[in-house]
Order: C-alpha cells, then sequence, then structure tokens
C-alpha cells in the first residue's frame, strides 16, 4: 500500500513538471506535436527508472559507506552521463527498434534537471533502494502524462487566434499555468 | 568599451538569460516565490559562473576535446558542492528555502552553456567578467519575478508590507495615512505564490518584453535570438532550442534524401514531421518530375515555417494552389492522370487519417467533381 501511495504520489500530487518545476526545458521545448511528447516521455521513463536505481545503490553501497555522502552530487551526474551514453550504445546494439523510436531524445536527457533532481531527492528523503525506484518511476509517469497533455493542447493551439505578443512561449506557459491549478485537485488524494 | 565592461554590459542587457535567452527556467519559477529567494539564488548561480568561467578558462588549452562536457560538468559541480555546503553553514535560512535547486545549479543551461560557448574559447579575465554579467543578468531577472509573485500574491516586497492589510503606510499619519488605507483594500491574490502563478507571471513578462521587441524583429529578419545562431550556439537545450534542434537536424536528413524519378513515395521521412511531410511528398512527386528538389526545400521550409508559427492553413492552401497549377487537368476527368492521381490522394488519405490536410482534399475532390 504504501508503495502504490508513493507512485501516485510522485506521479500525480507531486508532479514533477507542474509541481517541482523540474524538467521545465523538455516541457516547453518538445511539446509541439503528440508524437514527439510521447516519444520524449518513453525516453525520460526509461532514463530515469534505471538512473534513480544506479544513483541510490551507489550512494547506499560505496559513499555511504566510505562516509563520502557530500560527493554526491558529481557522482550522481557523471553516473547519470554515462549511463545515458552506455543505454544509448546497448539499444542501438540489442534492441534496435527502441533505440530508433526513442532517437534524439536520450542525450538530451542527459542535462534534464528532472532525472539529477529526483536522483538527489530520493536520497535527501531517505528512501530505500526499491522506494527510490518506485518513486523515480512514478515521477517519469507524470511526466509523461505533463507533456502529452501539453502537447495535445498545443496542437489544437496552433488554430487558435492568439494576440501576437503571446505567440510561442506565453501562450505555453500559461496554459501550464492553467494545468498545474488542475492538478491541485489532486491534493487531496493521498 | 573595454572587454570587461562590454562583457558586462552583453550579459545584463542584450543577452540577458531569463528574459532574453530563456536560459534557466527551472530555478526561475521555482524559486521566485519571493524576492529574496530570488535574489538569493541569483547571487549564488553568479559565485558559481564567475569561479567556473575563470577556472574553465584557465584550463581551455588544457582540456581534451572529446571529454570537454564531463570535465566542465566535474569542474562546476565540486564548485557547487562547495557553495552548498558554505550555504548550509552560513546562510541555513536560505539553504533551507531554496532546497534542492542548490544542487541543481549544476544543471542549469545558463553555466554550462557559457563555460561551452564563451570560456572555453577566451581568457580568464573576461571570462570572469562575462560570468558576472551573465549572473548578474540573471540574478535582475528573478529579483524582477519575485518581487512581482511576492507583491501580487502576498502584498510585500522583500519582506515589508505594501499592499493589503496592516500594510507600512498605514502606521504612518495624515496623507501616507489615506493612502495606506486604499492600499489595504488590496486582497492578496495567494496563487501568485505558488506554482501556476509562476507561470503567468512568466508568460506576461516575455509577452511584454515580446511587444517591446517587435517593431526591432520586424525590422531585422531572424527571430532567434543571439545565443540561438549556428555560429553562436550556447550549446544548451532550452525552449527555444529544444524544438528547433530536431527540426533542424530532420530537415538536413530530408534533404540528403534526394527522391528518384517516378518513386511515389519517400521511405523513411522522419519523425517530427511524418504526418505534415508525407502528403507534401506524396503531392510532390504527382507533381512535374523535372522540379522535385525544389519542391523539397520549399516544403521543408513551409514545415519549418509553419511550425513555427501555427499559420498552417496558409501552408496547405499554397500546396493545394501549387497542386493545381501543375496538372491543370485535375478539374477534368481525364482517365491516366485522374487514376494516378486517385491513387495518390487515397495513399495521401491513408497515411494520414482524418488530418486537415486529406479533408481539404475529399472536400477539393468534391469540388472537381461538381464542376466535371
Amino acid at each position: 500500500m504504501n508503495i502504490l501511495l508513493l507512485a501516485i504520489g510522485a506521479a500525480l500530487v507531486n508532479n514533477v513538471i507542474l509541481s517541482q518545476f523540474l524538467g521545465l526545458c523538455p516541457f516547453l521545448g518538445v511539446s509541439k506535436n503528440v508524437k514527439t511528447a510521447t516519444g520524449m516521455g518513453a525516453a525520460v521513463i526509461f532514463v530515469m527508472t534505471i538512473a534513480s536505481a544506479a544513483t541510490s545503490m551507489i550512494y547506499y553501497g560505496i559513499l555511504k559507506k566510505l562516509g563520502l555522502e557530500y560527493l554526491n552530487t558529481i557522482v550522481f551526474i557523471l553516473v547519470i552521463a554515462a549511463l545515458v551514453q552506455f543505454v544509448e550504445m546497448f539499444l542501438k546494439k540489442k534492441i534496435k527498434p527502441l533505440y530508433e523510436s526513442l532517437g534524439v531524445y536520450l542525450p538530451l536527457i542527459t542535462t534534464n534537471c528532472a532525472v539529477l533532481g529526483i536522483a538527489i531527492s530520493n536520497v535527501q528523503e531517505g528512501y530505500t533502494i526499491f522506494q527510490s525506484i518506485v518513486n523515480g518511476f512514478g515521477s517519469a509517469v507524470g511526466f509523461t502524462l505533463a507533456i502529452v497533455i501539453l502537447a495535445g493542447i498545443r496542437e489544437k493551439l496552433a488554430y487558435s487566434p492568439i494576440p501576437e505578443s503571446f505567440k510561442g512561449t506565453p501562450i505555453v506557459l500559461i496554459t501550464s499555468g492553467l494545468m498545474a491549478i488542475a492538478f491541485f485537485g489532486f491534493a487531496g488524494l493521498i | 568599451m573595454n572587454k570587461c565592461t562590454e562583457r558586462l554590459y552583453n550579459g545584463i542587457v542584450k543577452e540577458n538569460p531569463t528574459f532574453v535567452q530563456m536560459l534557466g527556467m527551472c530555478p526561475t519559477l521555482a524559486v521566485t516565490s519571493s524576492a529574496i529567494n530570488g535574489a538569493g539564488m541569483g547571487l549564488s548561480t553568479t559565485c558559481i559562473l564567475i569561479l567556473s568561467n575563470f577556472v574553465i578558462s584557465l584550463l581551455r588549452k588544457v582540456i581534451p576535446d572529446k571529454v570537454r562536457i564531463p570535465s566542465f560538468i566535474v569542474i562546476i559541480a565540486s564548485f557547487v558542492t562547495v557553495i552548498q555546503f558554505l550555504m548550509q553553514a552560513y546562510l541555513p535560512s536560505l539553504n533551507a528555502s531554496l532546497g534542492i535547486y542548490i544542487p541543481l545549479i549544476v544543471v542549469n543551461c545558463i553555466i554550462l552553456g557559457r563555460a561551452e560557448s564563451y570560456a572555453s574559447k577566451n581568457k580568464p579575465l573576461p571570462s570572469m567578467f562575462d560570468g558576472m554579467g551573465m549572473g548578474l543578468g540573471f540574478t535582475i531577472g528573478l529579483t524582477v519575478i519575485g518581487a512581482f509573485r511576492e507583491l501580487l500574491g502576498k502584498g510585500c516586497v522583500f519582506g515589508y508590507q505594501i499592499l493589503g492589510d496592516d500594510n507600512l503606510l498605514q502606521h504612518s499619519s495624515g496623507i501616507f495615512k489615506a493612502i495606506g488605507d486604499v492600499l489595504g483594500l488590496y486582497t492578496p491574490v495567494t496563487i501568485f505564490v505558488l506554482a501556476p502563478g509562476a507561470f503567468f507571471v512568466l508568460a506576461f513578462i516575455i509577452a511584454f518584453i515580446n511587444k517591446k521587441t517587435a517593431k526591432k524583429q520586424a525590422l531585422s529578419d531572424s527571430r532567434t535570438p543571439v545565443s540561438c545562431k549556428p555560429e553562436s550556439c550556447a550549446g544548451c537545450t532550452n525552449l527555444m532550442c529544444g524544438g528547433k534542434i530536431f527540426a533542424e537536424s530532420n530537415e538536413n536528413k530530408a534533404a540528403l534524401q534526394k527522391p528518384l524519378k517516378g518513386e511515389p513515395k519517400q521511405e523513411e521521412v522522419p519523425n517530427t514531421s511524418a504526418e505534415k511531410s508525407k502528403p507534401e511528398e506524396v503531392l510532390k512527386a504527382s507533381e512535374d518530375e523535372s522540379k522535385p528538389e525544389e519542391a523539397q526545400k520549399v516544403s521543408a521550409e513551409e514545415n519549418g515555417f509553419h511550425q513555427e508559427n501555427g499559420i498552417e492553413i496558409k501552408s496547405i492552401m499554397n500546396k493545394i494552389a501549387r497542386y493545381h497549377e501543375a496538372n491543370p487537368g485535375m478539374v477534368k476527368p481525364i482517365e491516366v492522370p485522374e487514376a494516378e492521381a486517385e491513387n495518390v490522394k487515397a495513399e495521401a488519405d491513408v497515411s494520414v487519417p482524418n488530418s486537415r490536410n486529406s479533408r481539404k482534399k475529399k472536400k477539393n475532390n468534391g469540388k472537381g467533381g461538381k464542376q466535371s
């Protein structure tokens, strides 16, 4: 039960983008149509789950045992960068169709605040390794949900009469703000 | 102006990270719930920018090109860790309010972008001033947004109550007290200090800036900010760039795959523009076969054009006009071209079910039938 609450909380209540403001750059930049948004979301789910697992294992296995917790920022970012490289090479060799569909989004996720942010908050909240994986997966599902919804709205927005100075980024930000208000409704869920 | 003051001016006014380049959006929206938090975050980022730019510029000839980005990240991360612990020790309240965003300065696009585009190519002293300029520009941006949000959401600025109940002016006398009473009628709109308010405030600020620069953009050709031009790419993936990278790389792929004569459909159409370019490719194939490249260039251009501007209807009308120009026999039912055209249309409709393109073609088809 606790795990389920953790997953739902991570996806809906403390949504990575709309509540914690992590991962805004890809959220606003890659959400032009639903296809690219789902691609990005899938890539983020993939990377965030594996990264949460790897970083929490390294934290509890190596850093904490040697008393080197202060190195966690440096170690985490290097681990995430290396992980994305390895995952890309592995997918390219073994599971070509998945690599083709994820495409250019994999390298884009390396400097994404979402992955590093979730990794650090897993450690700061003191989650066990399994809880970190669930938190990572739930957060990534929440990211995918938000970005796909925004992509759907943006596709429709292209046909609407928008004032000249609001075209482009401002109207997307206002839409995200309204989505954030909507997601407030989940606050009483857990 | 000498080089250093020019760097300062550049960072604060000309290429302000928040308002012009729109980098580092995550901390911008997250920590600006009050002006003090915004200023604190901005100043920490400034320190890290100065230090990291300095060190990276010193080491620019030593670091090999292949491991450039990871080594930059290590240098920046080390400074962030140092600053984080200093803040934990000496500024605990700021540390508590900024929370997780202090370690996230590592992946702030501004720092990596400046390191990549300026510090790795210039001497240490100008790099330091570049870092200072960008950092101060960022701080000013954050403080302004924070002040707006705090004022509208709580009625205070930097902790001093100005609007709403029990504001500062009410404690004085005479005309100031009267003004204070009027200002006291304001009820703070709490949503502005919460997550959605950040989005709204930033949207209106950017709209305001768009309005101001609309005339300038009309005169100059480019719509991309300086940090996004090919020759001066800041190397980050902010919201201006995230979509363009894909559009450009896909256009390059499309331009490389030149169509063979008589090929009805393009295989390996790139991902993002799949739905829009397939009917274009099909249309192009049925046009005059002597100019496939031109049409593809135009379609790629228009694809990017209407992806940016959302003026799809105009481009669709243009495409249909060109198609009718190239195939004047469409209106009358001539056997061979019409059969080909029907096949082509059927393919287009199947490939993009129920899109605006296929619906428009069905409409025109009906019109053609009526006239004949």
